[in-house]
């Protein structure tokens, strides 16, 4: 039993970690990005890259994936996004629009990566050394992406509420038309969220390749849950992501534990459904719309 | 009834009736090829069918053929054809009901992400089920349908399709979505109960895509959850139908039959980049055509000298 409530509390501090990054996406910038995952496994395998090729550690590698994938989640936005975000009239049009178009990066993404690595599956070596803990043995891999995971999110939490910037970014997730009255540049402003939203799934992706395998085709599962989880947490709410991202991943590990672990999916889809149902706003976010 | 509208159809028929005897006159690739041909227009057109009235994004596509291809692998053997496509239809009509009214009474976003994620519910639920019930993952198909069956059965379904969407536009459910794709709220005002009406047109929808599905499967001989239910068929029928223009029911066919090609030229010659060209068609659809082949030939005819000429002749 403690060794599937650890086992869930760290998966589901992944998946909070994970779903950050879509929160500011798709709350501030208002793209639902479906090619989200596609980019974490970029991540992963540029991690893997630097790791087998160069034999620099995944950690040194956040140095340099992190700036990275800010500046190419940048430009994505300003060169492909922005036009989307021109043409939309409203709201819901953006959505369908930007839904498209990055279900067709997500392709773009998926093929360029299976023309450089093929279908397999992919890992590597890193910190694994079992550690006690709470009698349990774990992996010291997953306990420091856990840990690091914690300290990126709250990172994120005190820059968001205690910055200006920060602050501008909420007034827009809130209400992008108010906060242009009070002289926040909205474009400016989405486009980087956006950038950080991307910034932090490319650090998840590296943290989740040191323990997990990964193909170039698996990254529409990451897609699926971190969709799952900002919009179960209220889209846009940090702690609504940590709540739900907790939630889910331990589900997943009880059911695996106990039912069968090709389940794990349709747990995913039960609790999804069942706290909708319930708030279709989700767990935090403010009944709108 | 105008003399071009006499002439349109006295062409659609002379065409379906040559259609209907194409397996006489190509060789085993052509044929394959028209087959290909049928399943994607049925698919696109019964995804426009939908998407295209009410806005909303569909990714399940793959979902429901493969629950289709499913049905018959299980069934096939043990009952009556005709029998074994009622019972795949009834199977893909309430789980579309069921996951309609769960999500099409929430909002678009609730929508997209569970038809996203729901072929890949159900093909881990179905080998699950193989797994752990059958001991064996993967069904030998064995029915009594030759490659000539299934192409007749498919454009039997091509024309159905096109009918039951050209009878939807002129009801008031017809009339009740384009309302709904305006504008979600007044559709409501005016009384109209908006989740009945998506759900019973996604159901509609559904059925279509599952009898494809049903009527493919004899195709392969063997089949397994990653074949029946793979993602590609979802996006190859969103990219399809947006190419045409989802918002007329003639749209999809437009874009279907070149992307077919297009896709089974790819598949055939480079394997290996095919993800990666899809990727970038779809890409350039959405940015330089967002309204597909359709929108562009309805902004054509509207042109003032078009309507001009067209005054003059009348």
């Amino acid at each position: 039993m403690t060794n599937a409530v650890l086992t869930g509390l760290m998966l589901g501090g992944m998946y909070a970690l994970i779903a950050m990054g879509l929160t500011l996406q798709y709350g501030v910038a208002r793209i639902m990005n479906l090619s989200y995952g596609e980019f974490l496994v970029a991540a992963a395998f540029a991690s893997y890259w630097l790791f087998t090729g160069w034999a620099l550690s995944p950690l040194l590698g956040l140095t340099l994936v992190i700036p990275l994938s800010f500046g190419v989640s940048y430009a994505l936005y300003r060169v492909l996004l922005t036009p989307l975000v021109r043409r939309a009239r409203t709201r819901d049009a953006l959505e369908v629009e930007s839904i498209l178009a990055t279900f067709g990066m997500m392709f773009i993404v998926q093929g360029i990566m299976l023309a450089m690595f093929g279908g397999a599956y992919y890992s590597y070596s890193f910190l694994a050394i079992p550690v006690q803990l709470l009698g349990e043995s774990l992996a010291l891999n997953r306990l420091m992406a856990f840990g690091l995971a914690v300290v990126i999110g709250l990172a994120l939490y005190l820059a968001l509420t205690r910055t200006r910037i920060g602050t501008s970014i909420r007034a827009v997730a809130v209400d992008p038309a108010a906060a242009q009255l009070v002289a926040i540049n909205v474009a400016q402003t989405s486009a980087l969220a956006f950038a950080l939203g991307g910034a932090l799934v490319a650090t998840a992706g590296v943290l989740i390749s040191m323990f997990l395998t990964f193909s170039a085709s698996s990254g529409v599962v990451f897609t699926m849950k971190a969709l799952i989880i900002v919009v179960m947490g209220g889209v846009g709410n940090l702690l609504g992501c940590l709540v739900a991202g907790l939630l889910l991943g331990l589900s997943e590990a009880l059911v695996a534990t106990y039912v069968d672990p090709g389940l794990t999916l349709a747990v995913n889809f039960a609790l999804f459904l069942t706290v909708l149902l319930i708030k279709p706003a989700g767990l935090f976010g403010r009944a709108q719309r | 009834m105008s003399p071009s509208r006499i002439a349109l159809a006295v062409a659609a028929i002379s065409g379906l009736v040559m259609l209907a005897f194409l397996p006489f006159f190509v060789n085993a690739y052509y044929l394959s090829l028209a087959m290909s041909l049928l399943q994607f227009t049925v698919l696109a057109t019964a995804w426009g069918m939908f998407s295209g009235p009410t806005r909303y994004v569909s990714l399940a596509t793959a979902a429901f053929f493969g629950v289709g291809a499913y049905t018959v692998a299980v069934l096939g053997e043990v009952l009556a054809w005709p029998l074994v496509l009622g019972i795949a239809a009834a199977i893909g009509g309430l789980m579309a009901a069921v996951v309609g009214l769960s999500t099409l009474r929430l909002s678009g976003v609730h929508f997209v992400i569970f038809t996203f994620g729901l072929a890949e519910l159900v093909r881990q639920l179905v080998v699950w089920y193989e797994v752990n019930k059958t001991r064996v993952l993967g069904r030998y198909v064995f029915v009594d349908i030759t490659q000539n069956d299934i192409y007749w059965q498919l454009l039997v379904l091509a024309i159905a399709v096109f009918a039951i969407g050209w009878i939807i536009a002129r009801s008031r459910l017809g009339f009740a979505l384009r309302i709904i794709g305006e504008d979600e709220t007044v559709a409501q005002h005016c009384g109209i109960n908006v989740t009945i009406a998506k759900v019973a047109l996604f159901t509609i929808s559904a059925t279509v895509m599952t009898l494809v599905g049903a009527i493919m499967s004899p195709r392969w001989t063997y089949i397994e959850p990653s074949i029946a239910f793979n993602a590609t068929i979802s996006f190859q029928v969103v990219i399809m139908a947006l190419l045409g223009g989802a918002h007329r029911l003639w749209g999809p066919i437009l874009g279907a039959v070149p992307l077919t090609l297009l896709f089974e030229f790819l598949s055939a010659r480079f394997p290996s980049t095919s993800t990666l060209v899809m990727g970038v068609v779809f890409l350039l659809i959405v940015y330089a055509l967002p309204s597909g082949v359709a929108g562009l030939w309805d902004r054509v005819a509207a042109r003032p000298l078009w309507r001009l000429t067209k005054k003059a002749e009348a």
